[in-house]
């Protein structure tokens, strides 16, 4: 048997699930970072799946995973940046510290 | 022309008189359109130094200032001149200049005109303001020299000689009454010239409020005159006038159709197609062929019938029979009373106030307070003789009313008699000239009153020479004597000031009736007059009665205007450093009752005590007399120092400046000079003045004869009358010489002392202030106050009420907005509010929960999605 877009569909549903158990369950920042990472890539696994069963011949699937990466990348340094600075100011990457934007 | 030629043609044509029997025509008129130089003059001067006075005296020297004044003053007098040569070039029944600026004024028939008018009245009036203003502009340049004001003196001198100019030449009712309002002020300018004194400032006041009286009356008898002419605006049909103005023709034959409603009714077949409406257009209907003749005029010519405020249109309405007016304003009555009398003695009112005469005199004694060439000037030669022009000019008027000409008569002597009492005893040497004023100006109303309006002016003429004279002596010797007005400080200055002492003595000469100067012939005419009334006054006898009164009248005049030479002149001068003792008992509690008038007059302006500057008015006689009777225990002898007020420092008086005595001897040798126009009155020959101004006087002349009395023409009753008169005058100055040459006399003082009650009345005035002060101004004051309570309880109570139920309107609008509007607003407010503090839990800050509602969110949608499907 070879497998078929709904393989790759479900290994996407699942990577995006835990994902946002990930995001939405850890306090830490960098574990929230990893979790959108997940999520990104859950995406990422969708754009190349649906390409790869699309019957025409351009890739505009991967193209897009591959900005999708970029991006992961460039926001994973932005992220943790401000984490950095979060941790400089309150000596915690515990995001429930960082509420001060709650007011 | 040359003047010389033409006065001589004068004189020798004033044999014919009173032959004419012709029925009156339309004055004929003469344009000329120079006539308005004659006031602008002055205005321009008074304006000028009214703009630019202080800096010109700051700038250039005071002397510029003068020098403008007196210069409005001589460019003035030149014009005159002009005017009377032309005059002189007319004939008699064409001496009327006119000079038509511009119509001021248009409503339905009636127009008011700027125009200037000169006949031989208002042209004898305007050379005597021009020439005496002049003369004392002249003699204010030394008087006034060290006054700081000195550029604002000549500003209000010269608006007041175009005030009294409009007064006299304005042709109709409205300019004269501009002028006449405009003296009343800058008399009370000039009476309250020191202004810082408040004594002066009161007693402009008190000038100004009196003469509001009289306008009153003025004013209402004018209304009355033009009521009576036909100037109704609302009658039974509607509000159409009721007699339209009519031009009817002067016909002598033609018989006016007088109907109800209208007293006259115009034949439009023989009015003139156009009826001329201005003066120019009347000069130009009467070419000089058509004009100059006579009769010839009536014609011609038109009479504008109706209501008019023009001199000369009134007078030709009442002097041509044709017109049918006399009739009508003869047998015309409202309520009762002859509408004719009425508004004559209305007008009289107006005069008595402004001519100082009972019972509206009070204000011209406290007049004294300005400063001596205003004296001079308003308050004896121009001014104050405004009400005798005024019945003079309206001669027609009060020639057909012998009621009103008998009121005027008796007032005019009953206060001539009364003022020259109170001169007896008066010892401020400005105070007895002015009570000779107001007493002259009491010969003059007899002289208008009884019909002999030449006399009158005459008189008034004759006086503003010699009372200039005496005012400007006084002025003199007040300058002299450093500021000295108490004639018991004087005495002896003949030796100091002898220019000064001739030409008072000259004065004194005139004014008291010695045949060698002017006074003796006008007032002796007056007299001659007054006797032989006849029928012009209600009742012959009246006329002698008034003969007989001016007659001791004549006496007191020459009693007191000697003593106050004698005090004067003869003796020592007892001024400052000269003896004080004798005559310094000052008597506590005798305050000058003119000033106290005043005081009372005013309450607002009296928040301060009199003051010391009275002490020199003290009735010194009576308690010296005291002194003498009664011994150490005489009542009010409470013999006190008296200080000089004025704190001048002392030395001999002085002659006073060249520019003061020059002025002086020049009125004086006027005084003599002009004797000549009324020199042939006793010879039965008609005067020059009577003749000149006979022209103006037509209307009346006619009228006036047919009434005198069968003495009329008796030359020998008239000389014994004149031995009379100068033997009251050579009595009184007899008497004035016994009791008060060189002081030296006791029998004043002992004369006082006998009739301690009666000197008391006469020297407080007859405590006629006080009566007003009783009667009048008491009376105002419980109106006042009437009024003030209904103020404060009706009118305020009305307002007060006003704001309470404002108030409690509001209180309520108040509650509703309070409870109601911002109930719903705070509500909804804080509803908001709390749903926010509500919602705000939402934000919490953790991401994570933002997460969850995010993930929520989208389960839901996705949730929808699919149960949709």
């Amino acid at each position: 048997m070879t497998p078929g877009l709904p393989h790759f569909l479900f290994v996407g549903a699942v990577l995006f699930a835990l994902g946002t158990y990930t995001v939405v369950t850890r306090s830490n920042a960098v574990g929230i970072l990893m979790g959108v990472e997940l999520i990104l890539n859950a995406a990422n696994v969708n754009f190349v799946a649906f390409n790869h069963f699309n019957p025409n011949q351009l890739l505009p699937g991967q193209v897009f995973s591959l900005f999708v990466i970029v991006l992961a990348a460039a926001e994973a340094a932005v992220a943790l940046a401000i984490v950095l600075a979060i941790f400089m100011n309150t000596k915690s990457i515990d995001v429930a510290d960082a509420d001060t934007l709650r007011e | 022309m040359d003047i010389l030629g033409s006065l001589r043609e004068l004189v020798l044509a004033s044999g014919e008189h009173g032959e004419h029997a012709a029925p009156l025509a339309v004055q004929a008129v003469k344009s000329a359109g120079y006539l308005w130089l004659i006031p602008f003059f002055p205005l321009l001067g008074s304006a000028i130094n009214a703009a630019l006075g202080l800096r010109i005296q700051r700038r250039y020297g005071r002397k510029w200032c003068s020098h403008l004044a007196i210069g409005a003053m001589v460019a003035s007098f030149l014009v005159a001149v002009v005017a009377l040569v032309d005059m002189l070039g007319q004939p008699a029944e064409r001496r009327y200049l006119v000079d038509h600026l511009w119509n001021m004024l248009t409503a339905g028939d009636v127009q008011v005109n700027l125009s200037f008018a000169l006949d031989p009245l208002s042209m004898v009036m305007t050379l005597i303001i021009t020439f005496v203003g002049a003369l004392i502009h002249v003699y204010s340049q030394g008087y006034m020299a060290d006054d700081p004001s000195y550029w604002r003196f000549f500003c209000y001198l010269n608006l007041f000689v175009f005030s009294m100019l409009l007064l006299v030449m304005g042709d109709n009712f409205v300019l004269m009454f501009f002028g006449w309002e405009g003296v009343g002020l800058c008399s009370y300018l000039l009476i309250g010239f020191w202004y810082t004194d408040l004594e002066k400032a009161k007693a402009g006041v008190k000038a100004f409020v009196t003469n509001r009286f009289g306008d009153f009356g003025f004013v209402l008898g004018l209304f009355l005159l033009f009521w009576a002419l036909g100037g109704g605006w609302v009658t039974k049909q509607g509000v159409t006038p009721e007699h339209e103005s009519r031009w009817a023709l002067a016909d002598p034959g033609y018989q006016p159709k007088a109907k109800d409603g209208t007293f006259y009714e115009a034949d439009r077949a023989l009015t003139p197609a156009s009826p001329p409406a201005t003066y120019d257009e009347v000069a130009k209907l009467g070419t000089p062929s058509g004009w100059s003749q006579g009769p010839a005029v009536a014609v011609r010519g038109g009479v504008r019938v109706g209501p008019t405020l023009s001199f000369r249109e009134l007078r030709d309405q009442i002097a041509v029979e044709s017109t049918g007016v006399r009739q009508r304003l003869t047998s015309m009555t409202v309520l009762g009373v002859p509408v004719l009398a009425l508004i004559a003695i209305l007008l009289f009112v107006g005069a008595t106030a402004k001519s100082a005469q009972l019972p509206l005199h009070v204000w011209l004694p406290d007049a004294m307070a300005g400063p001596t060439p205003v004296s001079a000037l308003i308050h004896a030669a121009t001014m104050v003789t405004a009400g005798v022009y005024l019945v003079a000019r309206l001669n027609f008027i009060y020639a057909l009313s012998p009621a009103a000409m008998t009121v005027v008569a008796v007032t005019g002597a009953v206060t001539a008699a009364f003022a020259a009492t109170i001169g007896f005893v008066q010892n401020d040497i400005k105070k007895v000239l002015a009570y000779s004023t107001v007493s002259q100006l009491g010969f003059m109303f007899i002289g208008v009153g009884v019909g002999a309006y030449w006399a009158g002016i005459y008189h008034l003429l004759t006086h503003a020479f010699f009372k200039a004279c005496l005012f400007l002596g006084s002025g003199s010797v007040i300058l002299g004597c450093h500021h000295e007005q108490d004639m018991r400080k004087m005495g002896g200055l003949k030796k100091y000031m002898p220019l000064t002492a001739k030409t008072y003595w000259y004065a004194c000469v005139a004014i008291a009736g010695f045949p060698i100067a002017n006074g003796f012939f006008s007032k002796d005419e007056i007299l001659w007059k007054a006797f032989t009334a006849g029928d012009n006054l209600l009742d012959p006898a009246i006329g002698k009665a008034i003969w007989l009164l001016g007659w001791l009248t004549a006496l007191g005049t020459s009693f007191y205007m000697w003593r106050s030479y004698y005090m004067t002149f003869t003796g020592e001068y007892r001024g400052a450093g000269h003896g004080h003792g004798t005559f310094e008992a000052p008597a506590p509690g005798h305050a000058p009752p003119a000033a106290a008038a005043a005081h009372k007059l005013l309450p607002r302006l009296a928040t301060h005590s009199l003051g010391a500057a009275h002490a020199g008015t003290f009735d010194q006689d009576v308690a010296m007399a005291s002194v003498q009777v009664a011994g150490a225990g005489g009542g009010h002898a409470a013999a006190h120092g008296h200080s000089d007020a004025h704190g001048h420092p002392g030395g001999p008086p002085q002659e006073s400046p060249r520019s003061m005595t020059w002025v002086l001897i020049t009125l004086a040798v006027g005084c003599g000079a002009t004797v000549l126009l009324g020199l042939f009155a006793p010879l039965g020959i008609v005067p020059p003045l009577e003749h000149w101004l006979s022209p103006s006087l037509l209307p009346a002349e006619a009228l006036v004869h047919s009434r005198l009395s069968p003495d009329a023409g008796n030359h020998g009753l008239e000389w014994l009358l004149i031995g009379a008169s100068v033997g009251v005058a050579f009595g009184g100055w007899l008497l004035a010489r016994a009791f008060y040459k060189d002081a030296k006399s006791a029998v004043p003082v002992r004369l006082a002392a006998s009739y301690p009650r009666l000197h008391r009345t006469v020297f407080n005035k007859y405590y006629v202030d006080e009566l007003y002060q009783r009667t009048v101004l008491a009376a105002s004051m419980v109106f006042a106050r009437a009024c003030s309570a209904f103020d404060r309880v009706v009118v305020d109570g009305v307002v007060n009420g006003a704001a309470a139920v404002g108030r409690f309107l509001c209180n309520i609008d108040g509650a509703i907005d309070k409870h109601l509007v911002d109930g719903a607003v705070n509500l909804f407010a804080d509803a908001t509010l709390r749903a926010g503090k509500q919602l705000r839990r939402v934000q919490s800050g953790r991401i994570q929960h933002y997460l969850y509602a995010a993930l929520a969110g989208a389960l839901v949608v996705v949730g929808i999605n699919l149960l949709l499907r």
